[in-house]
């Protein structure tokens, strides 16, 4: 067993690791940080996104070794510092973003992802962008809808078909 | 997956050492063979990470074109090859998806030649040069057919240059499940001639389409290949596309790929 220490939605974390263990593992299971979901675990639906140094990756095809001293930002850490809901949160609760919820974390830390490098993103730049992100209820559209919302943008002519 | 001892060296000296092991296997951005230990289809006993080599990573301009260092992610080519080189850059932007595309590298899909992978064409279609911690390969040489390549035991990719190309395009029929190539053509037009990558296509991998060459150096409009046809017999057939369909695929796409590259 090895030590991985790295920063975890900015406290300074360590939890041990074999060779095999993924970033996904070790923020589960190492940390308790069970909001990164692991939907399919052969890096297609996205549910386990989290930012490494500020880029999305899917934490379930990832070596927790591989990111040692990395910063690393979790669903966890999208809440606002009082503990209520960030922006994208809140959109995606204001504007039906999630059924079941289990994409949710994903979908949420991939928004986020976008929302940096492009802070006003047209409809179709948001579902380009959440094309490695899968929801098996299909609620896309109430999805990207929160996307836009976030991003500022007026919603009210975006059909919730 | 099996386990097995990760190491990552930081220095191109060191990785090299490192996969003089038994059982060592080099690890790029993983996105491909960490899904394949999974499924335990690899069982490398020490995996060695290239991702932590400063002199792997970045894109600059040098003698012979653009250079790629081999752990560069296509993130980064999409984000600085564009002013020199945009058909590379856009090709680099629609590999996978945006998490995928934040750990998958330019060296690591080279090394494994998935015959549906979008770097192979773009790399054959330019006469770009794998360059290794041992020796310089041209692309004709280096791609051996489906999976294979001339790399040896224990050789590293370290870097990929790129002729600049006056006019050039990728365009790639997705399979939208995977976002793999389910055909895709790169065209550059070169002051000696056209050259012409397929992948995706064909069962020996990727491959460059002669007849389309010779047309398109003697006129570079999709009309030039009006005429032609593509051989169907050595083509990848399954339940996304038979045979016959890739192969119109290939056409189809090269006279996309002209038009598009203006």
């Amino acid at each position: 067993m090895t030590k991985v220490s790295m920063t975890v939605n900015g406290r300074a974390v360590s939890a041990e690791t074999e060779g095999r263990t993924l970033l996904s593992a070790y923020l589960r299971e190492g940390l308790r940080l069970t909001g990164t979901h692991v939907g399919c675990d052969t890096s297609q639906c996205g549910a386990c996104v989290v930012h490494v140094d500020g880029k999305p990756v899917k934490s379930c095809t990832v070596f927790a070794q591989d990111v040692a001293g990395a910063d690393v930002r979790t669903i966890e850490g999208m809440a606002n510092a009082d503990g209520s809901l960030g922006v994208i949160q809140q959109a995606f609760q204001d504007h039906h973003g999630l059924q079941c919820g289990f994409c949710t974390p994903g979908m949420v830390m991939s928004a986020a992802a976008l929302l940096a490098e492009n802070p006003k993103p047209t409809e179709h730049e948001v579902r380009h962008y959440l094309e490695g992100n899968i929801c098996r209820c299909t609620g896309y559209h109430n999805i990207v809808k929160a996307v836009m919302a976030a991003s500022g943008q007026d919603v009210s002519a975006l059909a919730a078909e | 997956m099996h386990n097995f001892d990760f190491v990552k060296p930081a220095s191109i000296a060191d990785a090299v050492k490192a996969m003089g092991h038994d059982g060592a296997q080099a690890l790029s951005g993983g996105q491909t063979l960490i899904p394949t230990m999974k499924q335990r289809l690899a069982a490398p006993t020490v995996l060695v990470s290239l991702t932590g080599i400063s002199e792997m990573k970045g894109v600059c301009m040098g003698e012979g074109g653009l250079h790629i260092g081999a752990a560069t992610p296509h993130a980064v080519v999409a984000a600085e090859a564009g002013a020199v080189y945009p058909a590379l850059a856009a090709l680099a932007a629609g590999i996978g998806d945006p998490a995928v595309r934040s750990k998958g590298t330019i060296g690591g899909s080279l090394a494994n030649n998935d015959p549906a992978a979008c770097y192979p064409s773009a790399v054959l279609a330019s006469g770009a040069t794998v360059v290794t911690n041992r020796r310089k390969i041209a692309a004709d040489d280096y791609f051996q057919g489906m999976f294979t390549t001339a790399l040896d035991e224990g050789e590293i990719i370290t870097e990929v240059v790129f002729p600049i190309p006056q006019k050039a395009a990728y365009v790639k029929f997705n399979q939208p499940a995977s976002r793999f190539a389910l055909t895709g053509v790169f065209v550059a037009k070169y002051p000696g001639g056209v050259r012409v990558a397929v992948t995706g296509a064909s069962a020996s991998g990727v491959f460059r389409w002669a007849e389309a060459e010779a047309a398109l150096s003697a006129n570079f409009a999709a009309g030039a290949i009006a005429g032609l046809t593509v051989d169907a017999s050595g083509m990848i057939g399954d339940l996304h596309g038979t045979q016959a369909y890739r192969a119109n695929l290939v056409k189809v796409l090269t006279g996309r790929a002209v038009t598009a590259a203006g």
